[in-house]
């Protein structure tokens, strides 16, 4: 443990190179938050009030983040990394942070581009939703995370991911809406401990 | 043997525990007779969390341990659950239907944090399924299992956040609101709907271990 953060930063870093080197997770990421905003828009009648809007915005980062999370582990599943990482002299939650942490950096790229477009289709956007947006990324990318390193276990693997993941995204999603920050803040501390603790057990076996 | 006594004793529970529902327990002035669904339709959901936080025990008790029985008994709560879960939802939409009118509600938190947690552990039959048996998979049913466990306040707290009342309250901090007849029917209700868990539990474990050995000397004779 004497060098966890720099182990963290090295896999984080990793993640983040084989991204730019290779451009696959986060333009599809792009292109698909502003497609479905788009249909998004079309789907609501006309005068929609703020509040339906915001609803559609929060099922559009559900939505994208779950494009994220999918594709997250595609280099360990199919290059069989994970025995390399397993491996490798790090603590294993090492590897959930590190990826977690490169998750989050594609989730809040993706957004820089995704809640402006959306105040510009819809009606703006209040400084207590992008705050609440930012609390409720911590607890997608660290939950989404350790169930993504589940589900690649399986023999469904695209498909586990989605139902693995979308009954946790509920409270989120009820946070989000209401903007209960608090409620969030404390959402992304119980799971983000929890994940932490248990990704270890996750890769154990693999 | 003690499964036998313990299916006879349930029976006889469970007996008791529908002629004090239906004969015993004082009609109620506002609703009649269907109010009456009360006293399966509670400790139904009161079971199911039972089985899920049992489940949750046994799955800490797999990752503490690593034995492969606490594996096995934490999916047969689960499944348990899931079945008790599933009749809480069909109750309580045929309750909702009679007394309010309509088949789902989407302002009464129980109904709705109950189809959060079915398709929570729906999806862990999918996840338990899709992954070869073996400690890897014992692993990561136990770690979704423990989620589920904190999911289930979690869930609760949300669905609070965002809905408004109409389900009655019968259990509040001035005790529960019942007249001493219905809740010794409650009670009764309750301890015959966790022996027919501990039954089928009990039941349903058995038959998986015997799976198991059966299994087991299949490959010894191969």
């Amino acid at each position: 443990m004497n060098n966890y953060p720099a182990d963290v930063a090295a896999l984080a870093r990793k993640d983040l190179l084989l991204e730019l080197r290779a451009k696959e997770t986060l333009p599809s990421m792009l292109l698909f938050v502003v497609a479905t905003l788009t249909i998004f828009h079309f789907a609501l009648p006309r005068g929609t009030s703020d509040v339906a809007a915001r609803g559609l915005l929060w099922s559009a980062l559900i939505f994208t983040a779950l494009l994220g999370l999918t594709r997250a582990f595609v280099a360990e599943r199919e290059q069989s990394m994970f025995d390399a990482l397993i491996l490798a002299p790090v603590d294993r939650s090492a590897i959930w942070l590190g990826k977690a942490i490169a998750v989050l950096a594609f989730l809040v790229a993706a957004e820089v581009v995704a809640l402006p477009a959306f105040a510009a289709f819809f009606h703006g956007l209040d400084g207590r939703t992008v705050a609440a947006v930012a609390l409720a990324d911590l607890g997608i990318c660290s939950v989404g995370t350790l169930f993504g390193a589940m589900a690649v276990a399986g023999r469904a693997r695209e498909l586990l991911l989605p139902l693995l993941f979308l009954p946790m995204a509920i409270p989120i999603v009820v946070g989000g809406v209401g903007g209960y920050l608090w409620f969030l803040a404390l959402y992304d501390a119980i799971f983000a401990l929890l994940s932490w603790a248990a990704f270890e057990y996750v890769v154990a076996e693999v | 043997m003690k499964l036998p006594a313990l299916a006879a004793a349930c029976t006889g529970l469970f007996g008791l525990a529908t002629a004090l529902a239906f004969f015993y327990a004082p009609t109620d002035a506002d609703q009649g007779l269907s109010q009456r669904i009360f006293y399966f339709h509670v400790p139904l959901a009161l079971t199911s969390y039972v089985c899920f936080g049992w489940g949750a025990w046994k799955a800490l008790g797999y990752l503490r341990t690593r034995r492969e029985s606490a594996d096995l008994e934490s999916y047969v709560a689960i499944h348990q659950g899931v079945i008790f879960g599933a009749l809480t939802l069909l109750t309580g939409s045929i309750w909702a239907r009679i007394s309010w009118g309509v088949w789902w509600s989407w302002n009464e938190d129980q109904l709705v944090l109950f189809l959060v947690l079915f398709l929570f552990y729906c999806a862990y039959f999918m996840l338990r399924f899709s992954i070869e048996p073996g400690p890897a998979r014992a692993n990561m049913c136990a770690v979704y299992a423990l989620f589920g466990a904190v999911l289930i306040p979690v869930s609760f707290l949300a669905i609070r956040l965002s809905k408004r009342f109409i389900h009655p309250v019968v259990f509040n901090s001035h005790g529960p609101q019942m007249t001493g007849a219905q809740f010794l029917t409650f009670c009764v209700c309750l301890a015959a709907m966790l022996g027919l868990f501990a039954t089928l539990y009990a039941i349903e474990l058995a038959g998986k271990r015997l799976d198991g050995s059966l299994r087991e000397l299949k490959e010894l004779l191969r």
